[in-house]
């Protein structure tokens, strides 16, 4: 039966590899910063699984990406607050999450000070670190490929195939992130190179290069090229959003905006709103793109060297889709529940990048940070409460707040809790208040849940604390009442310097608590 | 799940977009992101503000007012405009009433498709004005 993950299964001298094919409770697969952190959480929750991953070693997709070698998501070494502890981590995006305070913060000790952003293989370091500081082991080299179903007499198991042999299980969570290339069925899409194919820099010195999309990835490579390419192109129907524009990591981040200020100065490259009608090879050699101009235009011809497809990645879930996950957008994101469930396959749930297909209630259009580290280790640690609760009936109830410390524990959380400032109307942290019991604190819900009377913390009156956004450039606290099945939205005003342990913002937060007799 | 250009392909059978361009609705389909949604979950919720506009692509709806279903909605129906032009939380639940998939633009957005695109801003209004005559019938 099942093996317990940890410590005593990791690789030994005689090269003995863990989790050996079997039955276990629940199976994760994935070894990025996704399955990493779910393990984890689990196994500190004292869940049995196994971690399988296909890769030779922890990292993921920073194994590999982003193609030059530095990441978009900071981590601050010197920040308001004293590097290690949860406050810490609203200025630390790329640290997975330890309860024991050796093993956390270890991104900024990795760090050579050129940048806040990691480089790539300090991230991959980073996560390496963090497994083999938690003694959080894994199946390298076993990879996924196929999965089905099997009715025993103790019910409905998945089975999941694999090079080592088969493994069973009830519960499956798959963190093997978005990243299969994905290029969309133009016509001669086929001339062009993927993102994921895309040479050393300098092999495109003085080419003309044509970038089909004008996402992140399709910035990160004109400016990575900027000082080889003899000219650029960047190319998608839709106006490239930026960041700074969105106030939001919605849009083209700001490392990668000096393309766009190249364009708008007329410096050689071009930003063009067109759809791409087709890419033809030019008999002299290199190929030309006819773009169709948005706003209806006449077709351009505009001749390349070379074409490249940043057109974005899809979700590997192999046979999942036919088993009964359903899947949508240009991603093929698993729909999901607001706990990560496949919405329409339960038992499958997803972490890592691919957590991204539960929205939650997506205010204001500003979507969660799921996508990136520092959101999805957030969901991590909550998927593994809720797979211990709902799944193995290991529920546990939460402290009790003494009602004079309420008010001062709500303005604690708004002020510094980092699942608050990095899921902002995407995660809350819940506090029960019944009348009988008192205040409790339930932890962190996803606010979707909570809303919805969906949540782990029940359908009692109870008191969600959020941060949100609205694409101002505000963030501000919002407190969520929940009285006799009934929510209430409360927004507290925000202030200049985000300070939200303000005598106006306690005065706020304690009129909203007094609505609830507290 | 569907490809852009299926997507494209489909959002052009709808009357909101009955009179732009294929590059226009390429465009628009760039602009709009698709999601899905499971029957019974909540797509908007009453009350609650800075929901988003959606047109739907595939499935069933229902637009449910203090808990009381007061109407349908199917294939290339939209709902979420009211709130985001007036700037308030919307006045209903809209639940998926089978499993649903959407096309959805961010409410800050709304303004500036509207504004580029005037034919969809009318085909919107005719839209309104067609539910606003159906209301007044029903009350008279």
């Amino acid at each position: 039966m099942a093996q317990l993950s940890g410590p005593a299964e990791a690789d030994g001298p005689g090269g003995d590899r863990p989790f050996p094919p079997g039955a276990y409770p629940v199976i994760v697969v994935g070894s990025g910063p996704g399955g990493i952190q779910v393990s984890y959480s689990l196994r500190r929750l004292g869940v049995e699984h196994a971690l399988l991953s296909a890769d030779p070693s922890p990292g993921g997709m920073f194994r590999r990406w982003p193609f030059f070698q530095r990441l978009l998501s900071w981590t601050k070494p010197y920040a308001p607050v004293e590097r290690g502890g949860r406050a810490y981590e609203r200025y630390d995006w790329n640290s997975l999450l330890s309860d024991e305070p050796d093993q956390q913060a270890i991104m900024p000790g990795l760090m050579d000070g050129t940048s806040y952003f990691p480089s790539r293989p300090e991230m991959e370091a980073n996560i390496a670190a963090f497994a083999e500081r938690t003694g959080t082991v894994a199946r390298y080299g076993c990879r996924w490929t196929a999965t089905r179903r099997e009715e025993t007499p103790d019910g409905s198991t998945f089975v999941l195939e694999t090079t080592d042999g088969e493994y069973r299980a009830p519960v499956l969570v798959f963190a093997v992130g978005v990243a299969e290339p994905f290029s969309p069925p133009t016509p001669g899409i086929e001339l062009a190179a993927h993102y994921a194919d895309t040479r050393a820099a300098e092999t495109y010195a003085d080419r003309r290069v044509f970038i089909i999309g004008k996402q992140n990835s399709g910035f990160e490579l004109a400016s990575g090229l900027l000082p080889w390419a003899r000219r650029i192109v960047l190319c998608s129907p839709s106006p490239a959003k930026l960041s700074v524009n969105t106030r939001s990591l919605v849009g083209v981040r700001a490392r990668y905006v000096q393309p766009f200020e190249d364009h708008v100065l007329g410096g050689g490259v071009s930003v063009l709103d067109a759809s791409i009608g087709g890419i033809e090879r030019r008999p002299e050699g290199g190929f030309t793109v006819t773009a169709r101009p948005s706003d209806g235009g006449d077709d351009l011809l505009i001749e390349a060297d070379e074409v490249i497809s940043a057109t974005g990645f899809v979700t590997p879930l192999l046979d999942l889709p036919a088993l009964g996950v359903t899947t949508f957008g240009q991603s093929h994101l698993p729909a999901q529940t607001a706990y990560w469930e496949s919405s329409s396959l339960p038992g499958i749930y997803f972490a890592g990048t691919i957590g991204q297909g539960s929205a939650g209630l997506k205010k204001h259009g500003l979507p969660a940070n799921s996508g990136a580290v520092h959101g999805a280790r957030y969901n991590a640690r909550c998927l593994a409460r809720h797979i211990a609760r709902a799944r193995l009936g290991l529920a546990s109830v939460g402290p009790a707040i003494a009602p004079a410390d309420l008010l001062e524990t709500v303005v604690g959380e708004l002020t510094s809790a980092p699942e608050l400032w990095h899921q902002r109307a995407y995660l809350a942290r819940v506090i029960s208040l019944d009348a009988t019991t008192g205040p409790r604190d339930e932890g962190i819900v996803p606010l979707a849940a909570f809303v919805d009377g969906e949540g782990d913390d029940g359908q009692g009156d109870a008191l969600a604390v959020t941060l949100e956004a609205d694409g101002s450039g505000a963030i501000y606290p919002v407190l969520y009442l929940r009285r006799d099945g009934r929510v209430d939205e409360r927004p507290v005003e925000s202030d200049p310097l985000l300070r939200f342990d303000t005598p106006a913002v306690r005065e706020q937060v304690a009129a909203i608590l007094a609505e609830v007799g507290r | 799940m569907a490809t852009r250009d299926e997507i494209v392909d489909q959002i052009a059978g709808f009357a909101l977009f009955a009179d732009l361009t294929t590059p226009q609705l390429q465009r628009i389909a760039h602009m709009f992101e698709e999601e899905a949604y499971p029957e019974g979950a909540r797509v908007l919720r009453q009350g609650l503000s800075g929901s988003a506009f959606h047109i739907i692509l595939d499935g069933e709806a229902a637009v449910v007012i203090d808990g009381e279903q007061r109407a349908t909605l199917g294939r290339g129906d939209f709902f979420g405009e009211v709130s985001i032009l007036l700037g308030e939380p919307p006045v209903a639940d809209i639940v998926a009433a089978r499993p649903l998939r959407t096309l959805v633009l961010a409410g800050p957005q709304v303004h500036d498709v509207l504004i580029d695109n005037p034919s969809l801003m009318y085909r919107m209004l005719q839209a309104q004005a067609r539910r606003l005559r159906n209301a007044n019938r029903w009350r008279s």
